[in-house]
């Protein structure tokens, strides 16, 4: 074999003529596609929840998609009101924004999502398929740089989504000192969101990681080192918290509409 | 690949090489297509010695090249594990260079040069903080000076190092600096021949250099008064060795060739600790550290043998019992060292006794263990590289189990004979540093002796080199063409060998088993004479070596072109091994057990008079360079 | 314990070449090196292949097997079915020299691009000082053993040769987080790692740590966080307001 006329990335001029795009032989295309699958399932889920506009309350228990729910046309009960109403548009869509932003951003979406779906690569050493590539040099993806931006803004979801679950040890008439199977699934979804917050690299960063001096602020570097060991499972949290949020949406739904009713535990 | 010289200040840089860019400079010589250079000084070689030489060369302001046979970066320093051996002093404030110059000369068993073992101890500290200033990030004492860890025959703990990887450090922080400082490197270019010029008497100077690329096999001359060799040593001459390829004596051959003196060639120090199983990694250096660190070594009856074959000469300063041993690694004030710890000869030696009276483990070797002594946490810490290493090679996890390991051939303390201070060989500007220089460590190195031994001697041999060819001003020898000539043809012989021709490949495994079977660790007469009829004959067989393929990147060819270097080491080996006639050091004849007072006082001179591979070494013996007055009191 | 294994190798140089059929002897416990090796000492004397150390310590004998980035001589055998052909390839983002041999200028050229560490001068006493906890960031990253395997497999360039000029790659990107968490160097590379040498082409795939030999969290520990640290000096309006104003760069005071 000759070289033919000579291509672009692995095929152009002067390095070795091997006509396969890979030479691997595993099944490398396994993980792209279960990644993109899940995401794709999980994303139009949520994106029907945030446009449905309803089913999202059930009392005590509020979807953490709609929360905090800040229109007035808002459920009764669910809300804070402090903006007027904007139906028939779903009130989720105010605050949905940041929550989206902050994993669009997240740097292990990224890895996810430009190997799913950019295919940019698609999978190590398989050649990805664009002529082009510029990456986050330049708009639109240079934005990806506000991450840190989103992750101070969704600690504030988290506190909320936190008052959401410790209101949620009511019963439904609002008599406090009462649990179900929904006040656990409120629980464990804000731990999630938290530990995904927490494991963020923007957070390691700003705790400790810009510093130079770790021996000058013991303080800091303990908490870098903290958010160093939840940062190893960033990648897991992420699925867990993603999945789980569409999960405790589906179960408020349930309940909401009725198709189900809530477990009570006392 | 084109590279050329750095005149007429064009900024254009070769990527490959960072070298100056200047089309004019390598115009077509006048006989065939050689690309010529001219600079101050050339070293050969770019491990630790051969890049530290450069940088002085550069501040004395020289216009150097360094020429090397491997990419930039994978000199075989990378595999240097322990530390660099300075007595800084940051752990014990009563550690200073006497102390370390005295346990230099005492594993040398008092046969090193004094003044190179004395320049060493002085200059290691500095030289060590030196790195630091380019860069290096030293592992850190709690008060964060460079922190320093025990090695054998080292009175304090003094290696600085990182981790088990401060060779790793140590290169990469001189090619930084190298490539900061804009140095010429000529990488993947092979050395084949030094050229000199006739003076008034004596052996005449140098006047330059012949090289090959690797790449496209074409010539280089190398025009220029000074030459550096810090080639590093020969240990591919054996089956077992800790050494990569680039390990053939290609700066001893060069020096002999050139016409300058080798010592001390009967000195080859095996390692105690190598990997023996799989196959594949056979040698492949244990560090020290592991010692160090307190791994024990054991027989297959599980008894820590060491500790019977506590010598004599060390009695004094070895624990005589396994609770002293022990109670070392916490209190060494009070306790004296554990036996593991003895020189690397002594250990070698005892594995070597242990193997052969049958009680070696199933791969022959004996256990090294370190899993039952210290938590899995503190080995991964202290021992990265190795943990790394055994799982990855030989699917041991030495958190849970204990090593296999056996003597592999290690390092030459043999070498070019040089002045102690300026480094500079017989040969009138031909300077040797590091591995490929002789005396500085007697008969067997200390561990951690080595990096320092590079970084002060290579700094010392660059800075003269330097001086020297300052001094010539004009009056710079010139390089005969016939000499040229000679050299591409010597060179290229191997693809006019038609039919019949032998394989390099062969030739090299040959002389490889010869001497494994024959000069290794524990020697004979009647042996080393047989090494000696065998080397005549590979000798006799590589005179028709042939190569298939043409001068791109043959490796075939440059095993031919390095194999007759391996031939002369190993006969100087052999004929120095078979004259010494007592043990000592590196060296252990089986007829002569002991050391002798006599030999003591002598060092072996090897000269290669015909000045080709094919020719005859002679050997003279010479008095060793005696100690001043206030330097032997350091030993009642 | 041996058996013949069958090999496919890549011969060939820059005009042109094929992947070859080669049947090699080979013992338990061997490597992948030890294969190529036993072709070349056989059957292929002019076979070429860098290599060194054959230890995992140099990183010279950088390939493709079975397409995925490797040192030969850390690729074991028993990782594959004894009747399984291993192809072995050079790396295919850098132009081939012969064989198995490539030019990797472009490392050594991206290389001398990086400005040197600069340290103020030493303490009185003639040493320097510095705490084990803020040096060790910087020791992860000089495990490197540049064997440019996360070159390699980086798509940024593999896939796109124009990128080349102005795209320094996983290594070099390590050399300036090692250089900027140095707890004693002066000099400030955010600007420079983010414009010249392309740190924001970096889409943190994830390649680099997946192929690297030493197991440097690449992209974890130095890709990413030197992204937040040009964020900190280029797209943080707080710290750049604040550097207007107090005419002090944040690096001083940590």
């Amino acid at each position: 074999m000759t070289q033919t006329e000579a291509g672009t990335g692995v095929r152009s001029r002067g390095r070795a003529s091997i006509e396969e795009r890979t030479l691997r032989r595993d099944r490398w295309w396994q993980t792209p596609l279960a990644y993109g699958l899940t995401l794709a399932v999980v994303g139009l889920y949520l994106l029907y929840a945030v446009l449905v506009n309803r089913n999202y309350y059930w009392e005590p228990y509020i979807s953490p998609m709609y929360s905090p729910c800040l229109t007035a046309n808002c459920v009764a009960n669910s809300g804070w009101g402090w903006f007027p109403s904007i139906s028939p548009v779903t009130p989720a869509l105010i605050i949905i924004v940041f929550p989206a932003g902050l994993r669009a951003t997240c740097y292990y979406y990224r890895k996810a999502y430009y190997r799913s779906f950019f295919l940019s690569p698609p999978a190590c050493a398989v050649a990805e398929p664009h002529k082009t590539y510029k990456g986050e040099s330049r708009f639109p993806m240079v934005v990806q740089n506000v991450h840190r931006y989103f992750f101070y803004i969704t600690l504030v979801f988290n506190a909320i989504l936190t008052y959401d679950a410790v209101i949620a040890f009511r019963d439904h008439q609002g008599n406090w000192g009462h649990m179900g199977l929904g006040t656990l699934v409120l629980l464990v979804n804000a731990v999630l969101l938290w530990l995904y917050n927490l494991s963020c690299h923007s957070c390691r960063h700003v705790v400790g990681g810009r510093l130079r001096h770790f021996s000058k602020h013991p303080v800091r570097y303990w908490l870098w080192s903290q958010a160093t060991r939840l940062n190893a499972r960033h990648a897991q949290i992420a699925w867990a918290s993603l999945v789980f949020v569409a999960l405790t949406d589906l179960y408020v739904r349930l309940v909401a509409s009725g198709t189900i009713s809530d477990v009570r535990f006392f | 690949m084109v590279s050329t010289g750095p005149t007429n200040g064009s900024d254009e840089r070769h990527p490959m090489t960072g070298n100056r860019m200047d089309s004019g400079d390598a115009a077509a010589h006048s006989w065939g297509e050689f690309e010529r250079h001219r600079y101050d000084v050339v070293v050969i070689g770019a491990g630790g010695a051969g890049l530290r030489a450069a940088v002085a060369a550069h501040d004395a302001g020289a216009r150097v090249a360094v020429v090397c046979k491997s990419l930039l970066g994978k000199a075989h320093t990378v595999m240097a594990e322990g530390g660099i051996a300075a007595s800084m002093g940051n752990l014990y404030p009563d550690d200073n260079w006497r102390v370390h110059f005295r346990d230099t000369m005492r594993g040398g068993k008092m046969l090193n040069n004094w003044r190179m073992a004395q320049l060493h101890a002085q200059e290691a500290p500095e030289r060590v903080l030196e790195l630091e200033d380019w860069g290096a990030l030293f592992d850190r004492t709690p008060d964060g000076l460079i922190s320093q860890r025990d090695f054998g025959g080292h009175r304090y703990a003094r290696l600085a190092h990182v981790g088990d990887r401060t060779g790793l450090e140590m290169i990469r922080t001189l090619q930084q600096h190298v490539v900061s400082l804009g140095i010429d490197v000529f990488m993947e270019c092979t050395v084949t021949d030094i050229f000199k010029a006739p003076a008034g008497r004596g052996p005449g100077r140098v006047s330059g250099a012949f090289a090959y690329w690797r790449e496209t096999g074409r010539f280089v001359v190398f025009e220029a008064p000074a030459v550096v060799l810090a080639t590093g040593g020969i240990g591919k001459s054996y089956q077992v060795t800790s050494n990569s390829w680039e390990y053939t004596g290609d700066g001893h051959a060069l020096a002999m060739r050139t016409g300058a003196s080798l010592i001390n060639m009967e000195f080859v120090q095996f390692h105690p600790t190598g990997m023996v199983w799989p196959p594949s990694v056979r040698g492949l250096l244990v560090t020290e550290s592991v010692r160090g660190d307190g791994g024990a070594l054991r027989n297959s009856e599980g008894q820590r043998f060491m500790f019977d074959y506590i010598p004599e000469y060390f009695k004094e300063e070895t624990a005589d019992s396994v609770e002293e041993a022990e109670g070392w690694y916490a209190d060494k004030k009070n306790n004296r060292r554990p036996p593991e710890l003895l020189p690397r000869d002594e250990v070698a030696r005892a594995i070597n006794s242990e193997i052969k009276a049958g009680r070696g483990s199933p791969h022959g070797g004996v256990y090294l263990d370190i899993a039952s002594r210290r938590d899995a946490e503190f080995i991964k810490r202290r021992l990265p590289s190795m943990y790394h290493q055994f799982k990855e090679l030989a699917d041991v996890d030495i958190t849970k189990e204990p090593m296999e390991v056996g003597p592999t051939c290690h390092y030459v303390m043999g070498g070019v004979e040089v002045d102690a201070d300026t480094e500079e060989s017989i040969v009138t500007g031909l300077y040797a540093a590091g591995e490929v220089a002789g005396g500085m460590h007697g008969s067997n190195r200390l561990g951690g002796n080595s990096l320092s031994d590079l970084l002060v001697f290579g700094r010392r041999a660059g800075h003269h080199a330097a001086y020297y060819t300052h001094r010539l001003r004009d009056d710079r020898p010139a390089i005969a063409e016939d000499d040229v000539r000679n050299a591409a043809d010597r060179a290229l012989a191997p693809f006019e060998i038609q039919d019949g021709g032998e394989n390099p490949y062969t030739i090299q495994k040959d002389l490889q088993d010869v001497m494994q079977r024959l000069v290794g660790i524990i020697r004979t007469a009647d042996e080393l004479s047989e090494a000696l009829v065998e080397i005549e004959r590979l000798k006799e067989r590589a005179k028709h070596l042939a190569v298939e393929g043409n001068r791109q990147y043959n490796p075939g060819w440059h095993l031919a072109i390095d194999l007759t270097n391996q031939l002369i080491v190993s006969e100087c080996i052999a004929k120095a091994a078979l004259e010494r006639k007592e043990s000592r050091g590196g060296h252990t004849r089986d007829d002569y057990p002991g050391p002798d007072d006599s030999w003591g006082q002598v060092n072996l001179v090897l000269t290669l008079p015909g000045g080709d591979f094919a020719s005859p070494v002679e050997l003279r013996h010479q008095p060793l360079p005696v100690m001043p007055g206030e330097l032997e009191e350091l030993f009642d | 314990m041996g058996y013949d294994l069958s090999m496919r190798v890549w011969r060939g140089d820059a005009g042109g070449g094929a992947l070859g059929d080669y049947t090699v002897a080979v013992e338990e416990g061997e490597v992948v090196l030890d294969a190529i090796h036993r072709l070349q000492a056989t059957q292929a004397g002019d076979l070429a292949v860098r290599w060194n150390c054959k230890a995992g310590k140099c990183g010279s004998c950088s390939a493709e097997v079975n397409g995925r980035p490797r040192l030969m001589c850390m690729t074991r055998l028993s990782d594959f079915d004894p009747a399984e052909t291993i192809t072995v390839t050079p790396v295919r983002t850098f132009p081939v020299i012969r064989d198995l041999v490539t030019d990797v200028s472009y490392n050594y050229e991206k290389a001398r691009q990086v400005p040197a560490v600069q340290l103020p001068p030493r303490d009185p006493d003639g040493k320097r000082r510095m705490m084990q906890q803020d040096v060790q960031r910087g020791q992860e990253f000089r495990k490197c053993i540049e064997c440019f395997l996360c070159q390699d497999v980086c798509h940024v360039i593999r896939d796109h040769e124009d990128n080349k000029p102005k795209y320094a790659g996983p290594r070099f990107f390590i050399r300036y987080a090692e250089l900027d968490m140095h707890p004693l160097d002066t000099t400030d590379r955010r600007k420079l790692a983010q414009d010249a040498a392309g740190l924001g082409m970096c889409n943190i795939t994830k390649c680099c740590t997946e192929v690297c030999p030493e197991g440097i969290k690449i992209t974890d520990n130095a890709i990413i966080p030197m992204k937040e640290r040009v964020v900190d000096r280029k797209y943080d309006p707080v710290t750049w307001l604040g550097s207007k104003i107090r005419r002090r760069d944040p690096r001083d005071e940590v």
